[in-house]
């Protein structure tokens, strides 16, 4: 980006030396995307002095064939092909930020890699001097580039459909405390809740192999616990081993022993980055263990609403990487979460098809040809005593995980899961009765607590218990554009 | 014990009316109904037995109602349940399915462990025989 764009006026386009982006072909306010092209909005805020539509430019120059010099060599290629364009550049009322939508041609992409996609559109430019801050809040996936990636290895119907669990959200707790159990005692925890009720529990992310608990001690005593939940209850039952590792071998390694113990579903952090994750994802489709992912360390990019990448963002990415679970927001809980953009990153992860949606942030139609679902999950700071809320926001296909909210039940874990059972069946059963659940929740649940004991204590217990804060991050509802 | 598959087994048995309220519910979602009964409600059995064809024509409560009043005559020793099915494009699957009858007695499931190397247990979950 030139500093001083005087000096560089009436320059030819391939004289050496500094020609604006905008003028290199990078800014287009003519040109119609294609229905193949990859589009992304990025919400950008200039240094002072800087245009917005150069600084868009820049953008797309950058995050495709540019770099800061004319350089010759681009005569030897379709250069008009290969560089992004950016054909729209809004202002954001009320505010510095503009939001600039730029065009991608299909060929810039290596097909199914998300490393490869990544790196091209995040890569270099989040650090460019001539911007304030730059976020990027959303992308069009073509279908064309849809169909190169495998998905999620079952997706939410056969997840359904090999657990025979239908027609209510599934339940789920991370073992707490998350750091210090012997895995005798780890195991412990994943019976009672498991007996208790629950579908799943789950290791926390942080728990891959340390002194007080290595990972093959853990998997021999929750695989024992799930088995004796499973013949208790007579449901298939499953706890998330968290085969996160420093290295791919060791992943495979402790998958492939969690696979050999039956265990139906394993669980990767984000953190293992995209490459690990997609190859793990092979590896749940070809051995049929489903893939959870906690999306941990997401908040030091995604929260912010003026800089790094929007989480609907990465649920497209982590669709396409393909895990069968993804941690979403609860709306309700203890972590960050405005209920329209939490609403975006479920149908984002759910739906086949999506409309533009400025009211959820979505900025762009989407359509995932058939590619399978991600089920949410929604962990954090959650209790049976919002259960109304939580089936409202969230719906039906989505883990609703009750850590504390289980475990810390007064009587019991297995009190604690029962509490949760309870709530959400009740709730499901007053919905299909036409009942108007939200606003009548809390009364649905006391009528379930005059004969669920484990429910009313539950309920007296968080009754008060909210997260009442502003969210940091929420759709400003800029006009969209409808290609 | 009492198996808790099914949507709504932590719940009081139904009565006969909350049973046709989600009947009403599946039908005015327009999913067909189909009643399925087993004596081996193994977690893994995925195929219980088909009480008939699943009612695509039945568009109010009468012949779902009755038919499953005439698989609990037939089979007041097994277990019954409910499903309501959804064709559209990205469903293709069960949208709720619940047991509506139960045996008198659940004779429930044993555990067997088969110990291997390193530790390893295989586990193999079996209906106890009635």
């Amino acid at each position: 980006m030139a500093g001083n764009n005087t000096s560089v006026k009436n320059k030819s386009r391939w004289a050496a030396g500094i020609t604006p982006y905008a003028e290199m072909g990078y800014y287009n306010p003519d040109y119609e995307p294609k229905d193949t092209d990859i589009l992304c909005a990025f919400r950008l805020v200039p240094q002072e002095g800087v245009d917005p539509i150069e600084a868009s430019a820049a953008v797309a120059g950058e995050s495709s064939t540019a770099t800061w010099t004319v350089v010759w060599t681009d005569r030897l290629t379709p250069y008009e092909n290969y560089q992004a364009k950016c054909y729209r550049v809004d202002p954001v009322p009320g505010s510095d930020q503009h939001i600039a939508y730029i065009a991608y041609d299909l060929d810039l992409f290596e097909e199914g890699s998300i490393a490869n996609l990544t790196s091209s559109i995040i890569g270099n430019v989040f650090g460019f001097k001539a911007l304030r801050s730059l976020r990027l809040e959303d992308m069009r996936i073509p279908p064309h580039y849809v169909k190169t990636f495998q998905g999620p290895p079952h997706g939410i119907v056969m997840e359904r459909e090999y657990l025979n669990k239908f027609g209510r959200p599934l339940l789920g707790a991370t073992v707490k405390p998350k750091l210090g159990l012997s895995a005798r005692n780890y195991g412990r925890v994943v019976y009672e809740a498991l007996r208790g009720g629950l579908d799943f529990t789950k290791d926390d992310e942080n728990i891959n192999s340390q002194p007080f608990m290595r990972w093959r001690d853990r998997y021999l005593f929750c695989m024992e616990a799930v088995n004796r939940a499973i013949a208790a209850s007579g449901e298939i039952k499953g706890h998330y081993l968290n085969v996160t590792a420093g290295t791919m071998e060791d992943m495979y390694e402790r998958a492939d022993f969690a696979k050999e113990l039956g265990s139906i579903i394993v669980m990767i952090d984000l953190t293992v980055g995209y490459t690990a994750i997609q190859s793990m994802s092979k590896w749940a489709r070809k051995n049929g263990v489903i893939l959870h992912l906690h999306r941990a360390g997401h908040g030091t990019y995604t929260r912010q609403k003026t800089h790094g990448v929007n989480f609907r963002v990465i649920s497209k990415w982590m669709r396409l990487a393909g895990v069968d679970h993804i941690h979403a927001g609860t709306v309700v809980g203890k972590l960050e979460g405005d209920p329209n953009a939490i609403r975006g990153y479920y149908n984002t992860l759910r739906a086949n098809k999506l409309e533009a949606d400025p009211s959820q942030g979505l900025y762009f139609e989407q359509d995932w040809a058939s590619l399978p679902a991600t089920m949410p999950v929604a962990s954090g700071g959650i209790h049976a005593g919002q259960m109304h809320q939580l089936l409202h926001y969230l719906g039906e296909d989505v883990v609703l995980q009750f850590g504390g909210g289980t475990i810390g039940h007064p009587d019991g874990i297995a009190q604690g899961a029962t509490a949760n059972r309870v709530a959400v069946e009740a709730m499901i059963q007053a919905r299909s009765e036409g009942r108007d659940f939200l606003s009548e929740g809390p009364e649905i649940l006391d009528k379930a607590a005059r004969w669920s004991p484990e429910l009313r204590k539950a309920l007296d217990v968080w009754k008060d218990v909210t997260f009442d804060f502003e969210s940091t991050d929420v759709p400003d509802a800029v006009p969209t554009l409808t290609v | 014990m009492r198996i808790t598959q099914g949507t709504f087994s932590y719940l009081p048995d139904f009565t006969e009316e909350q049973i046709k309220l989600q009947m009403r519910y599946c039908l005015d979602n327009g999913w067909p109904i189909s009643i399925e009964h087993t004596d081996d409600p193994h977690p893994r059995n995925s195929y219980w037995e088909m009480w008939g064809l699943p009612m695509f024509e039945a568009h109010d409560l009468d012949i779902p109602y009755q038919e499953l009043n005439e698989c609990r005559r037939a089979f007041p020793d097994h277990y019954i349940k409910l499903n309501g099915y959804d064709r559209t494009k990205g469903k293709q699957t069960t949208m709720l399915s619940f047991i509506v009858h139960r045996p008198k007695e659940e004779p429930g499931f044993t555990l067997d462990r088969t110990e291997g190397e390193d530790r390893r247990i295989q586990y193999t979950i079996r209906s106890k025989p009635r």
